[in-house]
C-alpha cells in the first residue's frame, strides 16, 4: 500500500503538479524548430549548388524564418514573469545554462538567416534595393562563400534545434525529459516540420520531390526515435519508468498516441509515401497534419514533463 | 425551528451605517498609551502576551515604520520560553483581519436579522445601561448573565458584579475542563488549573489519553512534551485516532471510543494486583485504599479487553511500563474533558491512577503551582445578591467548583429558578461552545437585552441586540497575568499599535459602561495605567520596568515534595481520597464504575472532533495568516471503510446526525489513521457568519451536529461525544 | 569559509506549522505562497502505523541544478555560507529553476522574479538563526556550518542517523532529517 502523504504546500504553478510552461514554450519550440529545420534545408540546399538556379525555398525560407523566429522569441518574452529585465541574458554568458547557450545562438541566427536570405532572395527584394542586388551577384559568383554559408547554416541550425532539447533534458527533476534523446526528436521534429512546409508551399517540382523524400525519412526516423525514447524510460530509473507511464495508459496517452504519433507521423508519412510512388495525389493534407503534429509533439511533451517528478517521501515501502 | 432555519447573520446595509469620523478619532484617543507613541520610522519592539488563546505567552511585537510586522516570543517569559505557537506568530494577522468588528453596532429590527445601525460608543452603551437599569427594576439585577472566556473578561466580571449579578460562567468548566478539575479536586483536593500543573519536561513516561499534543498547541506543554521525546520518555497514547503524537508514541494503543474509563480500571487492577504501585507513597498520603483496591476487583484486563479492544497483553505491558518509571510517570488529565457524560469519574480514575504512581506534587508528574503576589485593587464591596447563582438551583450538581454555563441557559430557557432577562457574552460564540445549538437559540428569544463583544463578527455576534467591537491584543492594555506556574511572575499586556477603527478595549467599554450604570465608584481609577501601576507597586514591582520589559520573574519557590514542599491534600480525608466519602455522602459512586457507552446505529459512525496547531477554536479561521495555513477541516474517515462506501479521497461529503440535521459539505479524508467506528473533524470550521468571508461556509462544524449531550451528574459538565453521524457523498 | 545547514528531528517535529507562520511573517512572503512547508507521511495500516513528519524548504544544494540552469546568473551560490540565492533584478522570470528543481522549493513572486527560501540570510548575517529555526517550539532544528566539525549541527549529524530528501536525485542537498 502507498504511504499517505500530505504536504501543506500550495504554490501557484506548482502544486499540485508543475506547471510553470503553457502554451508559449510548445510554441517556441515548434517555431524554433521549424526555423531550424529551414537552415538545415538551405544550408543543405546551398551545398547541392541550388542557390545557382531559381529555388522557391531558398528565396522563402530565410525570410519566413526571421518572422517565424521572431514569433517564437515573442512567444518566449510573453512566458517571462520578470520581462522588463530580459536584456539580463545579453549582458552575461552562463555556460552551464542551456539558455544561455540559446539565447546566444538566437542573436547569432539573425544575421545568418539574413546572410542566407542574400545569396538567392526574391526578385522583389533586388528589385527594392541596389544593395542587396549587389551583394547577391556577388556570392552568386562566389561558391566558396557560399558553401560556408551553408555549412554555418546548417550547424546553427543545428544548434538551434538541439539546443530546446538539451535545455529539457538537462533538468533531472522532470524523468520524461531528462534523456539525450530528447534533443535529436526535436530536431528531427523540426527537419521534418521544415521539409513538409516547403514541400507544402514550393511550386519548383524538383524542389516538392526533394522535400517530400527528405520528409519521409525523417518521419520514420522520428517513429524509430520515440520508440527509443520509450525503451529508455521504461528500462531508467524508476522515475522515469512512472514518467513514461504517463504516455502509456496515464492522462497524456492519447494526446501522446492519436495527435502525436498517429495524426502527427503514422498516417501522413503512409500518405506521402503513397504519394511519392504515384499511387495517390500529393495532397497538402499530409504536411499540414506533420506540422500540426509536430507542435502537438511539443506540447504533449512540455505539459507531461512538468507532471513527471521524483516522487517525495523517503520511508520507503512497506 | 422557524427562527433557525431562517438564519439570519451579522451584515450591514450601507443604507443604515450613520457616519460616525468625528467621534472615532476622539475615541480612539482614549485607548492610547505609551505603547502607540514608538518611532514613526524604524524598528522597535514591544512586550506583551499573546491572545490568540487563552494560553498568555509572553511575546515581542515587531514594529517597523509605524506598521506592525512581526511577533516572536519574549525570551523572559517561562510559558513560551522565547518562543510562540503557530497561532500567536500569526497574530499579527488578527490585527489586519479587514472583516474584523470596526464600530459599535445596534440592531434595526428582529433579533437575528441582518440590519443594523452604526452608533457612537455613547449611544451603544447608553442603550444597554438603559435595558439593564430595566432589567434590574423589573426582575432584579441577578437577571443579567455574564458568559466569559479568557483575560479580558476580568473588568466585565467587574462591572456585572457591581451592577448586583452573580451569574458569571466560563464556558471552559462545563463545556471543557470543568470535569477534570472536579475529578482531580474530588481525589487531591485541588483543581488540575490552566496551564495545567504537569511536568512533562521531566517526565520519563507519558501517558496521553485522548489528549493530541502537537495539534492541540498548548505552548509550554508542547514544548515540554519535545523535550521529553528528546529525553527518550516512553509515550503510551490512547486515542481511537493515530494522533501526531501517537505517531511517537513506543505504544499505540487504538482504544474504541467511550470505554476510557475502562481502560485506566483496568491499569489500577494490574498496578494493584501486582503490587506495582508507589506503597510509601500510598501509605503516607492516601485515605481509603483498602476499600478503593476491593473495587478495583472485577477491572482485570479480561474485562476490559472486549469493552476497550485493547488486548489484555497491551494493558499489562503498558501498566508495567508506568510503573517502571514512577513517579515520574505522568498520565496527562487532558484537558477539554467533557465526552460522555462520566466524565468527572473518569478524570477522577485518572487522578487515582496517577495517585497509585505517586506523581502528585513529584518530579515528572504534577507540580506545585506557584504565583506572584500581587494584590488587586481596592473596590468597594459588591452589593449582595439575594437571589443567589441560577445555574445550579438546589446544588443539583453538588460538586460544580464553577458557574455552569449550561445552568444560566436552562435558567433563561424555563424561568426557574428566576428568569435570566440579559446576556453578556465576552469573547465567546455562545452558538458553538454550548452543545445544541438550537436551545441556545431559543434561551435567545426569552431576553431583552443580548450584548456581544467581540474582535470579530461571528454567529453570536449576528443575534446580538449590541455587538461591541473590542481592539485585539495588539491594541490595548489588560489586567495583569499573574499566573500561576512553575515560577512566580506577572507579565503586561500594552498595546503595540493604535486600533485601526472605532475598536476599544475591554477595561474602558466596562469602565464607560459602570459610569453609564452609575456605578463610578466602582471605578476609581482614572487612566488603565493607574490601576496597573497601584497594583504593581503595592506588590513592590515597577510599572516601568515591566512595561520595558513584559515580564517580571519572581524567586523560584519550591514545586516539588523532593524539594521540601509540605503535602497538602484539601479533601474531606485530609489526605489523597482513595476512597471519597464526600462521593458516597451525596449517592455517587466512591470509586469509579464504567458505564458502556452506545454503540453506533448501523450505518453512522461516532463524531468526534478535537484541535489543529493553527487555530484556536472558531476564533482565527478569518485571521487571513492562519486562514492560509488552514482553509478548511477535513472528515476523517477510515480509508478502508471510504473505499467500501465508494468515497474518494478528497471529495466532498455531508454528515447527517441522528436529528436529521446536516452538515455543510467538508472534504473527505480518507485515511488509515483512525479506527472503522468513528469520525473525526477539527472544531471550529463551518462557520455560517456573512462577513467573515475568509470562514464562511468552509469546512464543516461539529457542533452543529451536536445536538445531544450528556450532563454529567456530579458537576454539570456537557459531554459531547454522544452524536452520530452518517457520510454521505455530496451529490 | 561556512558553509551553512541544517538537521531537522523528525522525532520532535510535530508539523505544528510555526516555521511556515514565522517564514511568511519574517520574509513577508505574499499571501498564497509558501517559502516552506510540512509533509506528513504515514504508511502502514491501521493501528500498526509509522509517521514522519518533515519541515521542508529549499535545500541550498550542493549541486544546485537550479543554479546550472539559470540563464543570467540570478540563481547563484553566495559566497555567504554557500547559501543558493536569487538576484530579484538579474532574475527573467523564465522559470528554468522552478522546473529543475526536484523539490518544488521555488515559486514565482507576485512581482516577478524567482523567490524560495534564504535561509534568511538576512538574519544569518546578524549572527541570529533562520526564523524557522528560532521559532520552533519543538527546538527540532539544528542550524550551522556544516564544515566546522564542532558546530552544533556536525556533531548532531555525527551521533544521529539522518537522510536527506532525493538522494538519488544528485542534488547533494544541505538539510538532514534525523531518523
Amino acid at each position: 500500500m502507498t504511504p499517505e502523504l500530505f504536504i501543506t504546500r500550495h504554490n501557484h504553478l506548482i502544486d499540485p503538479f508543475v506547471h510553470v510552461w503553457s502554451w508559449q514554450i510548445p510554441v517556441y519550440l515548434f517555431l524554433g524548430g521549424w526555423v531550424a529545420g529551414n537552415m538545415i534545408l538551405t544550408g543543405y540546399f546551398m551545398l547541392g549548388g541550388r542557390h545557382t538556379r531559381r529555388s522557391p525555398l531558398l528565396s522563402a525560407l530565410p525570410g519566413l524564418s526571421l518572422v517565424l523566429l521572431s514569433l517564437g522569441m515573442l512567444a518566449l518574452f510573453l512566458d517571462l514573469e520578470h520581462k522588463a529585465y530580459v536584456w539580463r541574458l545579453y549582458t552575461t554568458f552562463q555556460w552551464t545554462s542551456p539558455m544561455s547557450w540559446g539565447s546566444w545562438i538566437l542573436l547569432l541566427v539573425y544575421p545568418a538567416l539574413v546572410v542566407t536570405w542574400l545569396v538567392r532572395p526574391p526578385l522583389i527584394l533586388e528589385d527594392l534595393s541596389q544593395t542587396v542586388e549587389r551583394i547577391t551577384n556577388t556570392l552568386q559568383g562566389r561558391r566558396d562563400i557560399v558553401r560556408t554559408i551553408g555549412i554555418t547554416s546548417m550547424v546553427l541550425g543545428v544548434a538551434l534545434g538541439v539546443y530546446t532539447g538539451v535545455l529539457l533534458s538537462s533538468l533531472v527533476a522532470r524523468p520524461l525529459w531528462n534523456t539525450g534523446i530528447l534533443g535529436v526528436l526535436f530536431l528531427a521534429s523540426g527537419v521534418s516540420a521544415a521539409a513538409a512546409f516547403g514541400h507544402l508551399v514550393t511550386h519548383s517540382p524538383d524542389e516538392r520531390a526533394l522535400t517530400v523524400r527528405i520528409d519521409n525519412v525523417v518521419l520514420a526516423s522520428e517513429l524509430g526515435i520515440l520508440a527509443l525514447f520509450l525503451v529508455a524510460m521504461l528500462n531508467g530509473s524508476a522515475q522515469q519508468v512512472d514518467a513514461a507511464s504517463l504516455v502509456l495508459g496515464g492522462p497524456f496517452t492519447a494526446p501522446f498516441w492519436v495527435f502525436v504519433v498517429g495524426l502527427g507521423i503514422v498516417i501522413p508519412l503512409i500518405i506521402q509515401l503513397l504519394a511519392v510512388r504515384h499511387w495517390i495525389q500529393h495532397t497538402p493534407i499530409a504536411p499540414i497534419m506533420v506540422m500540426a503534429g509536430g507542435l502537438a509533439l511539443r506540447w504533449v511533451l512540455v505539459l507531461a514533463g512538468q507532471v513527471s517528478r521524483w516522487e517525495p517521501g523517503t520511508m520507503g515501502m512497506p | 425551528m422557524d427562527s433557525l432555519s431562517r438564519r439570519r447573520f451579522l451584515r450591514i446595509s450601507a443604507a443604515t451605517i450613520a457616519a460616525t469620523s468625528a467621534t472615532a478619532g476622539v475615541a480612539r484617543l482614549a485607548g492610547r498609551a505609551a505603547g502607540e507613541g514608538g518611532p514613526a520610522r524604524g524598528l522597535h519592539t514591544v512586550p506583551t502576551f499573546c491572545d490568540i488563546c487563552f494560553w498568555k505567552c509572553g511575546a515581542m511585537a515587531y514594529v517597523e515604520d509605524g506598521k506592525l510586522w512581526k511577533i516572536e516570543g519574549n525570551p523572559a517569559d517561562p510559558l513560551s520560553e522565547g518562543r510562540l505557537c503557530p497561532r500567536g506568530t500569526g497574530g499579527v494577522g488578527a490585527h489586519f483581519d479587514n472583516d474584523r468588528l470596526k464600530a459599535p453596532l445596534i440592531r434595526r429590527k428582529r433579533r437575528g436579522d441582518d440590519e443594523w445601525v452604526q452608533v457612537t460608543w455613547d449611544e451603544a452603551l447608553g442603550h444597554v445601561a438603559e435595558k439593564m437599569q430595566a432589567i434590574k427594576a423589573t426582575y432584579g439585577p441577578e437577571a443579567v448573565a455574564l458568559f466569559s472566556h479568557g483575560l479580558g473578561g476580568t473588568f466585565f466580571k467587574h462591572t456585572i458584579r457591581a451592577y448586583g449579578s452573580p451569574n458569571i460562567a466560563a464556558p471552559s468548566f462545563a463545556q471543557c475542563r470543568g470535569p477534570r478539575d472536579v475529578g482531580f479536586h474530588l481525589t487531591f483536593g485541588e483543581e488540575v488549573g490552566s496551564p495545567e500543573r504537569t511536568d512533562i519536561r521531566n517526565a520519563r513516561c507519558l501517558v496521553l489519553i485522548g489528549s493530541h499534543l502537537g495539534e492541540n498547541m498548548h505552548n509550554t506543554q508542547v514544548q515540554e512534551f519535545a523535550a521529553a521525546m528528546d529525553a527518550g520518555a516512553s509515550l503510551i497514547v490512547v486515542d481511537p485516532r493515530f494522533s501526531i503524537a501517537a505517531g511517537k508514541a513506543k505504544h499505540y494503543l487504538p482504544i474504541r471510543p467511550g470505554t476510557d474509563l475502562a481502560l485506566v480500571l483496568a491499569w489500577m487492577h494490574v498496578l494493584v494486583t501486582e503490587g506495582l504501585y508507589d506503597r510509601e507513597y500510598v501509605a503516607q498520603h492516601g485515605f481509603g485504599f483498602e476499600a478503593f483496591a476491593a473495587e478495583l476487583a472485577p477491572y482485570t484486563p479480561e474485562w476490559a479487553y472486549p469493552e476497550t479492544g485493547i488486548e489484555p497483553a497491551v494493558i499489562r505491558e503498558t501498566a508495567r511500563e508506568m510503573a517502571r518509571f514512577r513517579p515520574a510517570t505522568l498520565v496527562h488529565p487532558g484537558r477539554h474533558a467533557t465526552w460522555y457524560g462520566d466524565d468527572a469519574q473518569r478524570s477522577r480514575a485518572v487522578a487515582l491512577l496517577n495517585a497509585l504512581l505517586g506523581s502528585w506534587g513529584r518530579k515528572g508528574g504534577f507540580y506545585a503551582p506557584t504565583s506572584m503576589d500581587v494584590p488587586g485593587y481596592p473596590y468597594p464591596d459588591y452589593p449582595a445578591a439575594p437571589l443567589g447563582k441560577v445555574d445550579n438551583p438546589g446544588g443539583r450538581y453538588p460538586f460544580a467548583l464553577e458557574t455552569l454555563t449550561t445552568g444560566i441557559r436552562e435558567a433563561t430557557l424555563t424561568g426557574q429558578p428566576y428568569p435570566i432577562k440579559g446576556w453578556f457574552t465576552y469573547a465567546t460564540n455562545l452558538v458553538t461552545a454550548l452543545p445544541n445549538e438550537a436551545e441556545t437559540i431559543r434561551a435567545i428569544q426569552n431576553l431583552d437585552l443580548l450584548v456581544v463583544v467581540d474582535v470579530i463578527p461571528g454567529e453570536m455576534a449576528g443575534w446580538a441586540d449590541v455587538v461591541l467591537p473590542e481592539a485585539t491584543y495588539l491594541e490595548r492594555y489588560d489586567d495583569l497575568n499573574v499566573e500561576l506556574f512553575r515560577e512566580p511572575f506577572v507579565a503586561l499586556r500594552q498595546p503595540v499599535v493604535p486600533p485601526p477603527h472605532d475598536q476599544q478595549p475591554n477595561w474602558w467599554i466596562a469602565r464607560e459602561l459602570a459610569k453609564k450604570l452609575g456605578l463610578e465608584s466602582y471605578y476609581p481609577w482614572k487612566t488603565i495605567e493607574e490601576y496597573l501601576e497601584f497594583r504593581l507597586t503595592k506588590a513592590g514591582l515597577s510599572f516601568a520596568e515591566l512595561k520595558q520589559k513584559g515580564i517580571l520573574r519572581g524567586r523560584p519557590q519550591p514545586i516539588y515534595y523532593e524539594d521540601g514542599l509540605t503535602p497538602e491534600f484539601p479533601t474531606a480525608s485530609g489526605k489523597i481520597d482513595f476512597y471519597s466519602t464526600a462521593l458516597r455522602d451525596k449517592g455517587f459512586d466512591p470509586v469509579p464504575k464504567y458505564t458502556k457507552p452506545a454503540d453506533p446505529p448501523s450505518g453512522m459512525f461516532r463524531l468526534l472532533f478535537g484541535r489543529a496547531p493553527v487555530h484556536s477554536f472558531g476564533r482565527t479561521q478569518s485571521n487571513p495568516i492562519l486562514h492560509e495555513m488552514m482553509e478548511e477541516n477535513e472528515l476523517w474517515l477510515n480509508a478502508d471503510v471510504a473505499a467500501r462506501m465508494g468515497l474518494a479521497d478528497g471529495r466532498y461529503v455531508r454528515l447527517r446526525n441522528e436529528d436529521g440535521v446536516v452538515s455543510n459539505r467538508v472534504k473527505l479524508k480518507a485515511t488509515q489513521r483512525i479506527r472503522p467506528d468513528c469520525v473525526y473533524m477539527v472544531h471550529g470550521f463551518g462557520q455560517r457568519a456573512v462577513r467573515l468571508r475568509r470562514s464562511l461556509g468552509r469546512g464543516a462544524s461539529d457542533a452543529q451536529l451536536t445536538t445531544r449531550y450528556k450532563t454529567d451528574p456530579l458537576m454539570g459538565g456537557t459531554g459531547m461525544n454522544v452524536n452520530f453521524v452518517a457520510v454521505e457523498a455530496e451529490a | 569559509m561556512a558553509r551553512y545547514g541544517m538537521a531537522v528531528d523528525t522525532r520532535l517535529c510535530v508539523g505544528c506549522m510555526d516555521c511556515v507562520v514565522a517564514c511568511k511573517t519574517e520574509n513577508r512572503v505574499p499571501e498564497g505562497f509558501d517559502r516552506d512547508w510540512i509533509a506528513y507521511e504515514t504508511a502502514g495500516t491501521f493501528p500498526a502505523l509509522r509517521q514522519e513528519i518533515r519541515s521542508e524548504r529549499c535545500n541550498h544544494c550542493d549541486n544546485p541544478p537550479c543554479v546550472t540552469c539559470c540563464p543570467t546568473g540570478a540563481s547563484h551560490v553566495d559566497g555567504f555560507g554557500q547559501l543558493v540565492l536569487v538576484t530579484h533584478n538579474a532574475c527573467i522570470g523564465c522559470k528554468a529553476c522552478l522546473a529543475s528543481c526536484p523539490y518544488d522549493a521555488r515559486f514565482v513572486h507576485p512581482q516577478g522574479y524567482a523567490d524560495k527560501c534564504t535561509f534568511c540570510v538576512h538574519r544569518v548575517k546578524e549572527g541570529l538563526d533562520p526564523a524557522c529555526v528560532s521559532v520552533c517550539p519543538t527546538h527540532c532544528f539544528t542550524f550551522g556550518d556544516l564544515d566546522d566539525p564542532n558546530s552544533a549541527i556536525s556533531r548532531k549529524l555525527a551521533s544521529r542517523r539522518s537522510h536527506p530528501l532525493l538522494p538519488a536525485a544528485g542534488t547533494r542537498p544541505r538539510i538532514f532529517f534525523l531518523d
